[in-house]
């Protein structure tokens, strides 16, 4: 009969009007502010650089290779190489970031410079709240705001990053058996001083007056 | 009071023939519609004023309601309400104003000619119920006749907005044959 | 009248009168009847906005609920105060005018809205004898000055130079003017049963009890089907849920008043929120008894709560409308409009014709009861039927532009 449908309408939405009022499980609502949902631990937004100990830019893994900036699509990656070198993670040492930005405003969180990372330097973020009065300055975050550490990484990713720490660890191993080798092959060879030895042992931390400012 | 009329009374009057004024002379269509419907609301409070609640609220239902609608319905169906290119003095004005001055003539002939309202005889009451009954009783024809009228008209707009039906199938045969 | 001679439920109820007649007697007896109708004019200026605000906010909460959301709660206490956050917010917006816009027509659209819908308060009864002007065709001034609404809403479309203000604008017309016709139609029932155009007699003729039930219309068969009726163009007429395509928010934006920010768009949903409370104070005067108590005992309530408990429960059904029905297509408003509302209301004022002549003699009562009763169901059900089978209301057809 004409209008049933209208009835029966009417009686399911006065059922979840009535409802909301009893039971909690039929409000989904998450109360924000004070109340927060877990992210998912797929979640993504926008990219962040890791670091291993416990000063952040002398940890920094990131080489300045500048390959995620060649592919970021929206290219609001820019990285300035430094002058001089400081060790990596193996004690290699390295060419580091002097400027490392992203404008979050343009990223549009596509996770190439992720995939593109020979180093593990850059991973995704699951940081939202990232609201700022200046949308111009504020919204272009540098290396000291990029920053953070392996721990944060495994906290939001623990399987991603228990992987990546698997793969480097045993890079590093290997890194360190094949210095142990040479070195015992110099030490057989030679009973004069190896100078190598020393600067092949990791000492990550060694030097950080090295450091120069952002 | 002004010349034994009072202010609402003048201030409705300036509102309409400016209304009226401003109908006639702007040069957007849209724009004399909408004054036209300023005349049309200000001839209801006129009659409103006069005591003549019918009449009055006859006049902004018919009025502003529909015939203004319409009139702006069917500016916007026919052509673009923009303002015209052309002069909009033209010698068609000569002809208007003589048709205007004759029905003005016409019209101030009937007022003179007409009873005057004499202090003697007092203003007949006309309430909506007392329009009510002469209708249904003294003019109980003329408004069967009005009703058969608008009936026809009625059925003849729902004939005329039939054949959309028709039209879509000649069209159709139309892009066939394309 | 003497005010100390009433007993308090009296007092009470004519309360507001004898304020109005305290502060007229300030003034010389020359000008009392405008400060008379000024304190009236003010009192309905003050109070309605007041509703309206207290609508929106048991709007968005009460379709929050519907849908097992919360709806806003962080203005005030359980967000009651989010209206005051709403007014502030629309008051210190930019106001915006397009460029291209008709300058003029655009800033006097709203006013035309608001200015004509605050006048239809004019005739509404909203207690005992608390009403603004008490005329003769109070019903007729009513939806005579409904009718300039229209008016409005096609200067908002218009001159906002803007495609979809313009649909929004002549769908909002084509459909108010369509619905205008049932909704006067379905009114006339009740005026004829009164024999008055008059509001303030529309609600005294129901004001009687038969034991504890009232008289009120809607408890006859003809004024049951006048009242859904009423209802049902009520909605249309005042573009509301499921009959909001000229603002349809994802075909129109938001029709006519697409192109208004800040205070003027303020008042276009202030319109629209006084017009639909003003035509469900008309269906309440109609059809529910106006301003009387819905049982004999409970007659020491004043006259003014019971109008204002009733209108926030009509506006609550319009509320609880909205959140369960989806938007009705171009196509199918027109073909109800024109193939059921108005063949019903032409039925529904023969049957009203009929319950007049067949008198309330002891046998006459039921067997008008039942034969009023049966013919409406059967037209009711028959008219359903055939146009579903025809697919009038149902299933849609496609027509594709060449």
């Amino acid at each position: 009969m004409l209008g049933e449908g209208i009835v029966k309408g009417l009686a399911e939405t006065a059922k979840n009007f009535a409802g909301s009022f009893v039971s909690k499980e039929r409000l989904t609502t998450v109360q924000y502010p004070e109340e927060r949902v877990e992210p998912i631990e797929n979640t993504r937004d926008f990219p962040f650089l890791v670091y291993d100990g416990s000063d952040p830019m002398a940890g920094l893994r990131c080489v300045a290779c500048q390959i995620c900036e060649k592919e970021c699509p929206p290219k609001c990656i820019y990285i300035t190489k430094s002058t001089d070198k400081k060790p990596d993670y193996v004690g290699k040492p390295q060419i580091y970031p002097a400027r490392f930005d992203i404008d979050i405003s343009v990223c549009m969180s596509c996770q190439i410079c992720v995939e593109v990372c020979p180093f593990e330097a850059i991973k995704m973020d699951t940081e939202f709240e990232l609201s700022t009065t200046d949308r111009f300055e504020g919204l272009i975050l540098d290396r000291e705001q990029l920053a953070k550490s392996n721990e944060y990484y495994n906290k939001i990713h623990p399987t991603e990053a228990a992987e990546v720490d698997a793969r480097l660890a045993e890079e590093k191993a290997k890194v360190e058996a094949k210095a142990k080798a040479a070195a015992a092959a110099a030490a057989a060879k030679a009973a004069a001083p190896a100078s190598g030895e020393t600067t092949a042992k990791p000492a990550p931390q060694k030097d950080p007056a090295k450091e120069p400012g952002a | 009071m002004i010349f034994g009329l009072s202010i609402a009374f003048w201030i409705t009057a300036l509102f309409t023939v400016a209304g009226a004024l401003a109908a006639a002379l702007l040069k957007n269509l849209v724009h004399c519609a909408l004054s036209l419907t300023v005349t049309f609301a200000g001839l209801a409070i006129l009659f409103l004023q006069l005591d003549a609640q019918f009449a009055g609220f006859a006049q902004m239902l018919v009025y502003i309601g529909a015939v203004a609608i319409l009139v702006v319905f069917a500016i916007l169906l026919t052509r673009g309400a923009g303002a015209p290119e052309y002069r909009i003095y033209t010698s068609s004005w000569l002809a208007g104003i003589a048709i205007a001055a004759a029905v003005f003539a016409l019209l101030a002939w009937s007022v003179i000619t007409s009873l005057p309202a004499g202090a003697g005889s007092a203003a007949p009451d006309v309430t909506v119920l007392s329009i009510g009954q002469a209708l249904m009783s003294t003019y109980v024809l003329p408004l069967e006749i009005v009703a058969v009228v608008l009936t026809v008209a009625l059925i003849g707009a729902v004939i005329v907005a039939m054949h959309d039906k028709g039209d879509a199938k000649t069209h159709e045969q139309k892009g066939g044959a394309q | 009248m003497n005010f100390q001679a009433l007993t308090l439920p009296e007092k009470l109820d004519q309360l507001f009168v004898f304020v109005q007649h305290w502060i007229m007697g300030f003034f010389p007896a020359h000008w009392q009847p405008l400060v008379g109708a000024l304190v009236g004019v003010v009192g309905i200026v003050a109070s309605f906005p007041a509703i309206f605000a207290l609508t929106t906010v048991l709007e968005r909460k009460g379709l929050g609920r519907m849908q097992n959301r919360l709806g806003p709660n962080r203005v005030g206490p359980l967000g009651i105060f989010q209206p005051v956050a709403d007014g502030i917010k629309s008051l210190t917006k930019e106001d915006i005018v397009p460029v291209s816009a008709d300058g003029v027509v655009h800033f006097l659209a709203p006013v035309v809205l608001v200015v004509a819908i605050f006048l239809g308060y004019a005739s509404l009864p909203i207690g005992r004898n608390m009403v603004l002007v008490n005329i003769d065709a109070g019903l007729l001034f009513f939806f005579a000055v409904g009718a300039s609404t229209e008016l409005s809403i096609f200067m908002a479309g218009w001159s906002s130079r803007n495609k979809y203000s313009l649909l929004g604008a002549m769908r909002a017309v084509a459909q108010m003017i369509s619905y205008e016709v049932p909704l006067l139609m379905s009114a006339i029932v009740a005026v004829m049963m009164t024999g008055s155009l008059s509001t303030v007699k529309i609600v005294e003729a129901q004001s009687g009890f038969t034991g504890i039930f009232p008289h009120w219309y809607v408890f006859t068969p003809w004024g049951f089907a006048g009242f859904v009726l009423f209802v049902i163009a009520a909605l249309a007429e005042t573009n509301r849920t499921p009959f909001d395509l000229p603002e349809g928010e994802s075909e129109l934006v938001a029709g006519y008043f697409t192109e208004y920010s800040g205070f003027k768009f303020a008042l276009f949903f202030l319109g629209e929120y006084l017009g639909m409370m003003s035509i469900a104070g008309f269906g309440i005067t109609l059809f529910l008894g106006g301003w009387g108590a819905p049982f004999s005992f409970l007659n020491f309530i004043p006259s003014w709560a019971w109008f204002f408990l009733k209108l926030l429960a009509a506006l609550c059904f319009f509320i609880w409308l909205r959140g369960t029905l989806p938007r009705l297509r171009q196509d199918q408003l027109m073909n109800f409009a024109w193939k059921f509302m108005l063949p019903m209301t032409l039925l529904n004022l023969m049957v009203a014709a009929a319950w007049r002549f067949l008198g309330d003699s002891a046998t006459g009562a039921w067997l008008r009861w039942v034969l009023c009763a049966g013919v409406l169901l059967l037209a009711y059900v028959g008219l359903g039927r055939v146009l579903m089978r025809k697919q009038r209301l149902g299933a849609r057809s496609y027509r594709y532009a060449e």
